[in-house]
């Protein structure tokens, strides 16, 4: 019963699928050349069955082959053997002695941030260690807004800027910012640390060319790592070699088809401390034709009359930057980072900046926050004047008078990098651990005295990724960050704590290795 | 129609109850046969049986019973200072019935304008919870952890959406070649010129500038005030098809389907913004250092503390932001010679950390537990490429909850495996945690899972606890490694003081410390909401993703044209919608995605599928086959167990007749069938 069933279903189906192939158009004449060709030469109607047959199993097979060269064929058992006697290594590795010893000293302060802080251990201190330069975090007026803002808004906009993020105060920030820099537009990222890692890789792809600057920051570095384009690195603020490399990619391009070429440096170096000569970077960039991708994460609300950053302090247009990268959470308190630029910069990035368009947008406090701060820098530039007097006085403490550290930052930068003098570090042969270790000491010894300072962390660059320069190395310092909330009187006498605190470890330190022996 | 708000965005809500007969008032549940009568018992009370009339007096009586439960249980109220005075329960006060924070002695006074206002801002930002029935807990309910059916439309959808594309992208190119002789303005970004290569290349381009500019009109829409349960809309209009907008000054207020507000902590008044202003005023805005210098606030710590208890490891740390955290992390965690083997449909963040870690990357099929075995297999077998050096560490990848398909990771599935292949196991609980379980505490509490088996717990705090920042839990040591290893930490801002504070606050309130009952009320609620609208949406017939206790709903369009007309017809009726496309979601499957919270209530829903129904009608979107779910329900007497042969008995054994149930027998079912297992 049931075979005769499917015998007629299929001869049902048959008959259907003939019916309806000869009603598609240029069947006949398909089935008239099949036959025709078939009688006239057998041989060579199999050769074009194979070649269709062929070209079937082209378009089937995946477009790239699954295993590479050495793929190892093993059965059943070899692979369930190979299971059992695989084991891992722990997730992570131990933490060395340092890196505990690190985590121990971790400064944590109970209560409220400001120039001078509760730690837990029950002291109070000197605050040099936050991006506090203008003491806003304190201000009346600054908290009043934030709780305005708060009344109405709630805390997190619970989504990304696409999908319902974006609220009227991040528009506002956006465009006060802009006005401010005098660009066409700008976006507000949710945290500054991820904005330069996403605004690369947005505009950098593979095949397209960057130069950049040895001593750039550890977000850059990110950026550039995740990015697919070629890197080139010129020497630290050497504009005489950035002219060189730019002239060597020149000449190395000119037979290729145009990609897009990028300077990328910062304003005011995090790692050194010092600052960019922007006049003459605009002007290498117009004359070899690069864009400019610049980091102002921190000269922006620091450097220029009213804080604008860079490009006030050294009379350049901002609009020629092309991607004006900076901070809302250093000096000005609030959170998040921005990118400045023409309005087809801004807009791109709104869809493919990766850490934009996936994750949620700023608190509004913070927007509002960023807005008043920066409105209170543009309003009252003596601030500014104020805190320049305050590095002025600390520089004084330090940079000629200790014999043992300089200052590498530039003189209106209120992060104040000390690093040990080359012929201390050439006559006691000090490798980067062991400077780190020193510096780690002083810290320790200022704030036993009273006065909490930090210093420059050093992150190692993972391995395998896009951009790697092994040869530069940053350079240990201790980072002292100034702020208006001391006086100036106050500022010296904790400039005087550090300076001895130096000169204490190291004259210890200059014992220690003195007793060991020469060749070590 | 949009509403002129002068100063006030939230001066008043539009009435979110659906013009139907009161859901709570029984009605027959849906026999299968008696489809006939579905149009008559709209219009008309059909005569009852003797059975049904038994019924529904049992039913009624419930009903009183439960009243009077409410009347000795006053649910806590969410918003308002809890009084201990003995009053009705608040959560059942529609806005503006009654003047709620008054002694009983004034309950039948006039609420002042005041008074009515401020509650009726309060409950546009967390709805009042209609009955202590409308609520659930969330929790799986052992046995095999089902996937997901996955339904397919008629093969003449998936053709036309083909076609769609089809036609869009020739018109694009005709568009594009006459655009570039005739406006060259607009390709400036396009075209290399005075030596500079083109910013953008055109072919990347080419989706955004003729696909997405289409109905760019649908995404980003700026908002003011708090996205709670409603969300206020900027109007804005727009004179050259979507290039610039103009904001017309007027606002709309919208029921809020599209926040991640999972919780309802997206709130401007109540224990959580009082909290928050007490710390402002105290710490300021900021902590103006990274963690590593200066940063490290008893606050942070605090917070740390309570998350790693929340989570259930004894270690956490948090950052400013979930997308640095997993960016950072897995740098911190593996590098060369280690492989991480992520799900496809991951996050980008994972992927950003994953790619900078300089760990070799592999991937498996969404959610699929056969193929991951399979690559695990192979990848231990065949050791590192080349060298066939065996792996330093793997590292499998996957998320709690998927943002864009509304699915669970397969935890008992990946446990097992764990245990096999030793690979250590990273959980990313951005939208599961609080959202999932019957204390919030993510898929671990879901699954009754002890969170020690999973390596490395990571989650974002945007989501469920209405502020911002990322945090990840793990063993003491792991912790203690990544706090000097991990870059956000040591050059990241830290989170700011109000940020912690509204994390500390929702903590405790969703543990029960603080307004006991309200967390558990929250939790139960987004449980309730999120099964009521799955169950109502594939009752109505449409084609749902994900899990039955997932929030995040997503209903399938196909055709690209329904994603704008969706999300206008939507935002006509004032409900926000996210409507997501290629690239985000494979080319056919566009779709339209809810974000269910538990600041809405059952009228919330009902709205919506009352919406949905129409629009569903208008556009064609009903056409699932019911292999999915959204069946009807057995005939009264025929219990689940007795089912099956029941249906062998009538000859329906292994028939699946597509689900189109009408809406008024949706919502009269909803309440009672959620708490059965979803058919
Ligand atoms: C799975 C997943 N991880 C991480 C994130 C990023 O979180 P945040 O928005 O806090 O940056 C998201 C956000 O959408 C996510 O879905």
């Amino acid at each position: 019963m049931e075979f005769q069933d499917a015998q007629q279903f299929v001869v049902r189906s048959i008959n259907e699928i003939t019916n309806r192939f000869q009603k598609v158009p240029g069947s006949a004449m398909l089935i008239r050349y099949i036959q025709s060709s078939y009688q006239d030469d057998p041989v060579r109607s199999a050769i074009e069955l194979i070649l269709v047959i062929f070209f079937i199993r082209y378009l089937l097979a995946p477009s790239y082959a699954t295993h590479k060269g050495n793929f190892v064929k093993l059965t059943e058992e070899e692979i369930d053997d190979l299971v059992d006697e695989w084991t891992p290594e722990p997730l992570v590795a131990p933490q060395s002695a340092f890196e505990e010893a690190e985590n121990e000293k971790l400064p944590v302060i109970v209560g409220p941030t400001g120039s001078r802080v509760k730690l837990s251990n029950g002291r109070t201190v000197t605050n040099l260690a936050s991006y506090n330069f203008y003491n806003f975090v304190g201000n009346e007026q600054v908290k009043e807004k934030a709780i305005q803002t708060l009344r109405t808004y709630g805390v997190g906009p619970c989504g990304p800027p696409q999908f319902y993020g974006t609220q009227d105060v991040h528009m506002k920030t956006e465009a006060d910012i802009a006005s401010c820099l005098g660009t066409e537009g700008c976006i507000v990222y949710a945290q500054a640390f991820s904005t330069i890692s996403s605004v690369i890789p947005a505009f950098c792809k593979r095949g397209d060319i960057i130069v950049a600057d040895r001593a750039v920051n550890y977000a850059i570095r990110k950026g550039l790592e995740i990015c697919r384009s070629t890197i080139r690195y010129y020497e630290h603020n050497d504009m005489e070699d950035l002219e060189r490399v730019l002239q060597k990619v020149i000449k190395e391009q000119s037979k290729k088809p145009l990609t897009r070429r990028f300077i990328v440096t910062e304003g005011l170096f995090e790692a050194v401390g010092d600052c960019v000569d922007l006049p003459k970077l605009v002007e290498l960039k117009l004359r070899y034709k690069f864009r400019l991708m610049l980091d102002e994460t921190w000269s922006f609300g620091v450097m220029g009359r009213t804080g604008r950053g860079l490009t006030e302090a050294q009379n350049v247009d901002a609009s020629q930057v092309d991607m004006l990268v900076g901070s809302l959470a250093g000096p000005l308190c609030a959170g998040g980072g921005f990118c400045a630029g023409s309005t087809d910069v801004v807009e791109h990035q709104r869809i493919s900046a990766a850490s934009y368009t996936f994750s949620a947008a700023l608190p509004a406090m913070l927007a509002t926050t960023a807005s008043e701060t920066l409105n209170m820098l543009q309003t009252n530039p003596d601030i500014l004047v104020q805190c320049r007097e305050n590095i002025k006085a600390m520089r004084a403490q330090l940079d000629p008078r200790s014999d043992w550290v300089h200052c590498t930052s530039s003189p209106e930068n209120p992060v104040m990098l000390l690093a040990l003098k080359p012929d201390i570090v050439n006559s006691r042969r000090l490798s980067i651990g062991e400077q780190e270790k020193v510096m780690q000491e002083c810290v320790d010894e200022a704030l036993i005295n009273g006065v909490l300072i930090t210093r420059l962390k050093s992150m190692p660059v993972a391995n395998g990724a896009n951009g790697k320069d092994e040869g530069w190395k940053l350079q240990p310092a201790l980072k002292v960050c100034i702020t208006t909330g001391l006086s100036k009187k106050e500022i010296e006498k904790a400039g005087v704590t550090i300076r001895h605190a130096i000169t204490k470890v190291l004259t210890r330190k200059a014992s220690s290795k003195l007793a060991l022996p020469a060749a070590s | 129609m949009p509403q002129r708000l002068p100063r006030n965005p939230f001066a008043s809500s539009p009435s979110t109850v659906v013009s139907l007969p009161s859901s709570e008032k029984p009605t027959s549940r849906r026999l299968s046969n008696s489809r006939g009568n579905k149009l008559t018992s709209f219009f008309s009370s059909t005569p009852k049986t003797k059975e049904q009339q038994s019924a529904q007096a049992a039913l009624l009586s419930a009903v009183t019973a439960q009243q009077q439960y409410l009347l000795n249980n006053p649910s806590p109220h969410i918003s308002a200072p809890s009084l201990s005075l003995p009053m009705i329960s608040l959560s059942t006060a529609k806005a503006g019935e009654a003047n709620t924070d008054e002694p009983p002695t004034t309950l039948f006074q006039p609420p002042s304008v005041a008074e009515a206002k401020r509650q009726a801002r309060v409950d546009a930002q967390f709805g009042p919870l209609g009955a202590q029935s409308h609520r659930y807990v969330s929790k799986h309910m052992g046995g095999e952890w089902p996937e997901p059916v996955i339904d397919e439309p008629p093969y003449y959808y998936l053709l036309t959406t083909y076609i769609s594309y089809l036609i869009l992208i020739i018109f694009g190119h005709v568009r594009d070649f006459f655009g570039k002789r005739f406006k060259p303005d607009r390709y400036r970004h396009l075209t290399a010129a005075n030596g500079y290569a083109a910013l953008n290349s055109d072919f990347d381009n080419f989706y955004v500038r003729r696909l997405k500019l289409r109905i760019d009109d649908c995404f980003a829409r700026p908002i003011t005030g708090v996205p709670g349960r409603y969300i206020t809309l900027m109007d804005r209009k727009t004179e050259d098809f979507n290039r610039n907008y103009q904001y017309t000054g007027t606002y709309t207020e919208t029921l809020n389907m599209s926040s991640y507000n999972y919780l309802g902590f997206a709130q401007s008044e109540g224990p959580c913004a009082d909290a928050v202003e007490e710390t402002i005023k105290k710490y300021g805005i900021s902590s103006t250092s990274p963690r590593a210098d200066s940063g490290t606030t008893d606050l942070a710590l605090e917070v740390e503390d309570r998350i790693a208890k929340f989570v259930g490891k004894p270690s956490a740390m948090v950052f400013s932001m979930g997308f640095a955290t997993n960016a950072t992390s897995f740098p911190a965690l593996v590098g060369k010679g280690s492989l991480i083997i992520s799900d496809e449909l991951n996050h980008a963040s994972i992927r950003i950390g994953a790619r900078l870690s300089g760990a070799m990357i592999s991937s498996f099929k969404h959610n699929d537990m056969d193929d991951l075995e399979q690559t695990l297999r192979e990848v231990i077998s065949q050791g590192q490429p080349r060298t066939h050096r065996p792996w330093k560490k793997i590292l499998v990848v996957v998320e709690g909850l998927y943002s864009m398909e509304g699915t669970m990771c397969n935890l008992p599935g990946l446990l097992k495996l764990k245990k096999r292949y030793k690979f250590n196991l990273f959980v990313d609980e951005a939208h599961s945690i609080g959202a999932l379980g019957p204390k919030g505490r993510g898929v671990c509490d879901y699954f009754g899972i002890d969170p020690s088996e999973i390596d490395i717990l990571m989650g974002t705090l945007t989501k469920s606890f209405g502020a911002n920042g990322g945090y990840v839990a793990a063993e003491k040591h792991i912790i203690d490694k990544l706090r000097v290893t991990n870059a956000a930490t040591i050059y990241g801002e830290s989170p700011t003081p109000p940020v912690l504070m509204q994390i500390l606050s929702a903590l405790k309130i969703i543990s029960g410390e603080s307004v006991p009952g309200q967390g558990d009320e929250r939790l139960q609620r987004i449980a309730f909401n999120s099964r009521y609208l799955r169950l109502g949406l594939k009752r109505l017939g449409f084609i749902v993703y994900g899990h039955d206790d997932s929030p995040i709903v997503p209903v399938l369009l196909y055709n690209p044209a329904k994603m704008p007309a969706f999300s206008h017809e939507m935002l006509r009726r004032k409900i926000s919608v996210v409507i997501v496309g290629y690239p985000a979601t494979p080319l056919i499957s566009s779709r339209a995605r809810f974000c269910v919270s538990a600041a809405h209530n059952k009228d919330d829903m009902d709205r919506l599928l009352a919406a949905c129904d129409e629009i569903g009608n208008v556009l064609q979107l009903k056409f699932s086959t019911g292999i999915a779910g959204g069946a009807d329900n057995p005939p009264d007497g025929v219990t689940p167990e007795m089912e099956k042969e029941w249906q062998k008995a009538n000859g329906l054994q292994g028939v699946v007749t597509p689900p189109r149930w009408s809406l008024r027998e949706v919502i009269a079912n909803g309440v009672a069938d959620v708490k059965q297992t979803l058919r």
